[in-house]
């Protein structure tokens, strides 16, 4: 699966500039379904560093395992989910080493939510890399109810929570890993513009 | 110096109004007569006697009433009010730096006795009289910034300032011009301007940033903003923009004098003493068009500010709907006359 252009857009819209190997560094790398390849990829480039990775996979139904067990990662762990892998993934960012690298590769979703827990660990912003990759499906908060919308691929959308009808703003929150919903028809009640697919 | 507190709302029924005296005093944020971005920033060390400039925290005839909104607020959204843990001592500061000032601004209105940590605060406003221990929080009813910011006018935007950056990590928000401090808060200070249109390749975050790192305790800075709002509303937070939204099309070339307000923040920087924070106080003051054309120069300069302005910069400031009406209300107020240079009335 192709890497993720995304056109230009406002300071806040995460931008994922693909994985580059920090030799003699310890990883931790986390990637889903449509980011496994990123890991493997990252691996033929140097195989040393995988070698004493702790590497963890959440599958969906892709056929990415074997391959990256094949690898031989120093700790290989699959996952059926981000909030299954989640006590895991925190363990190992509390027990990270200074100069631990963190590699993510997958949806925006996976790398954001991944994202907000290793900032809230501590690790720095530039020991984090990443590689978005598959779908371009937005996490989005609604502004008014606070709720989030998993999933959103069209502009506007129907806030899951409250039923507000919402547009989608590129103003990103690291700590919340969403973006921001704010009500497209608030000034003129049930005016509302045709439903677009969102573009990368 | 004694102060006539107005009894008005700032939503529903919207009673709020300005005397004479505050239309005269009012920080009219135009020096010229067109207006684009720019790091206006200078020392904030006093001014004009009367101005809003003159006090460190300025209190008026609405502080009162723009407190009593403050809490209605608070009580339908706790989350206006946030501080990541880190900031707690910030908060002091915050404290220790509003209650000093007006005591000794406003010692008519306000009065602290300090012994050691033991502290004595009376609010005579707001009929406060509370005995605490300086930076032990379980004598205060809630955590020092709200307690203080639940006293003071205005917005308060409290960052945290480490990796060369300023980082939005608590804050007392519930008069603001449409952003989120839920969302907001822990953003640098790149992240939060984000959505500001042409900013940003003007270079004006940057130069900005520089400055502000580098405001020193003691010597304060200030700027003014502005925006257009509708109805003389403190929350038009984007939580409820449902809500007060539909207000903004209620415009009419017959009402456009009474319901059209120039919204002006007087912005404040201040460097604290333990936490090295920056406080930034937004201090909102709103005035109608009606009330704002009592003074010639300023109906003049507004109508060719308003007129002349890019359509990007209308539409970010949210009233490029209404702004034909309200360049047509306003051109009746302008004979082409030359304006003298400055904010202040001729």
């Amino acid at each position: 699966m192709p890497r993720t252009e995304f056109t230009p857009s406002i300071t806040t819209r995460p931008v994922y500039p693909g994985l580059s190997p920090v030799p003699g560094a310890a990883a931790l790398m986390l990637a889903d379904a449509s980011g496994a390849e990123a890991l493997i990829e990252l691996a033929l480039q140097d195989a040393a560093l995988i070698a004493a990775a702790h590497v963890i996979y959440i599958p969906e139904g892709a056929p990415f395992g074997a391959a990256l067990a094949a690898l031989h990662p120093k700790h290989y762990h699959e996952g059926p989910s981000f909030s299954a892998i989640l006590p895991r993934f925190r363990k190992a960012l509390l027990d990270a080493h200074m100069g631990t690298r963190l590699y993510l590769a997958g949806s925006e979703t996976l790398i954001g939510l991944a994202m907000a827990e290793a900032l809230a660990a501590g690790l720095p912003v530039d020991a984090i890399q990443s590689d978005h990759r598959g779908s371009i499906a937005r996490r989005m908060q609604c502004v008014h109810c606070k709720g989030i919308t998993e999933g959103v691929t069209t502009d506007p959308f129907t806030c899951s929570h409250c039923g507000l009808t919402l547009f989608v703003r590129d103003h990103y929150s690291r700590r919340l890993a969403a973006f921001q919903g704010v009500c497209v028809d608030a000034e003129t009640p049930g005016i509302v513009p045709e439903l677009q697919e969102i573009k990368p | 110096m004694t102060i006539q507190f107005n009894d008005e709302t700032f939503r529903d029924d919207y009673t709020f109004r300005n005397s004479a005296e505050a239309i005269r005093r009012f920080p009219f944020p135009f020096d010229r007569d067109s207006y684009m971005y720019s790091v206006n920033m200078e020392p904030h060390k006093g001014g004009r006697e009367g101005s809003p400039f003159e006090k460190r925290f300025d209190v008026d005839e609405h502080y009162v009433a723009e407190m009593r909104d403050r809490a209605i607020t608070l009580t339908e959204d706790p989350l206006r009010c946030q501080s990541l843990p880190h900031m707690e001592l910030a908060g002091w500061d915050l404290l220790d730096l509003i209650m000093q000032s007006k005591a000794e601004d406003y010692p008519d209105l306000f009065s602290l006795q300090r012994d050691g940590n033991q502290w004595h605060w009376i609010n005579r406003p707001l009929g406060i009289d509370q005995r605490f221990t300086f930076l032990d929080a379980t004598t205060l009813p809630c955590g020092p910034m709200e307690y203080i910011t639940r006293q003071a006018q205005g917005d308060f935007a409290v960052l945290d300032q480490r990796e060369g950056n300023l980082w939005m990590d608590a804050g007392m928000v519930t008069s603001q011009a449409d952003w989120s401090l839920d969302f907001d808060i822990g953003m640098n200070f790149f992240e939060w301007h984000a959505p500001v249109p042409r900013a940003a390749e003007m270079g004006v975050f940057q130069r900005a940033l520089k400055f502000l790192l580098n405001v020193q305790q003691g010597s304060p800075a200030r700027r003014l903003n502005w925006t257009m709002t509708v109805n003389p509303r403190l929350d038009t937070s984007p939580e409820n923009y449902h809500k007060w939204g539909p207000e903004k099309r209620t415009i009419t070339p017959e009402n456009v004098g009474k319901k059209q307000f120039l919204r002006v923040e007087l912005q404040t920087f201040w460097r604290l003493p333990r936490s090295n924070a920056l406080a930034f106080p937004i201090r909102c003051y709103l005035i109608s068009l009606e009330d704002l054309v009592t003074v010639p120069k300023w109906g003049r300069r507004l109508h060719r500010v308003l007129r002349d302005l890019p359509e990007d910069l209308a539409a970010y400031k949210g009233f490029a709907v209404n702004r034909p009406m309200i360049v047509d209300y306003l051109a009746r107020f302008d004979d082409g006359a030359e304006t003298s240079p400055g904010i202040f009335a001729d």
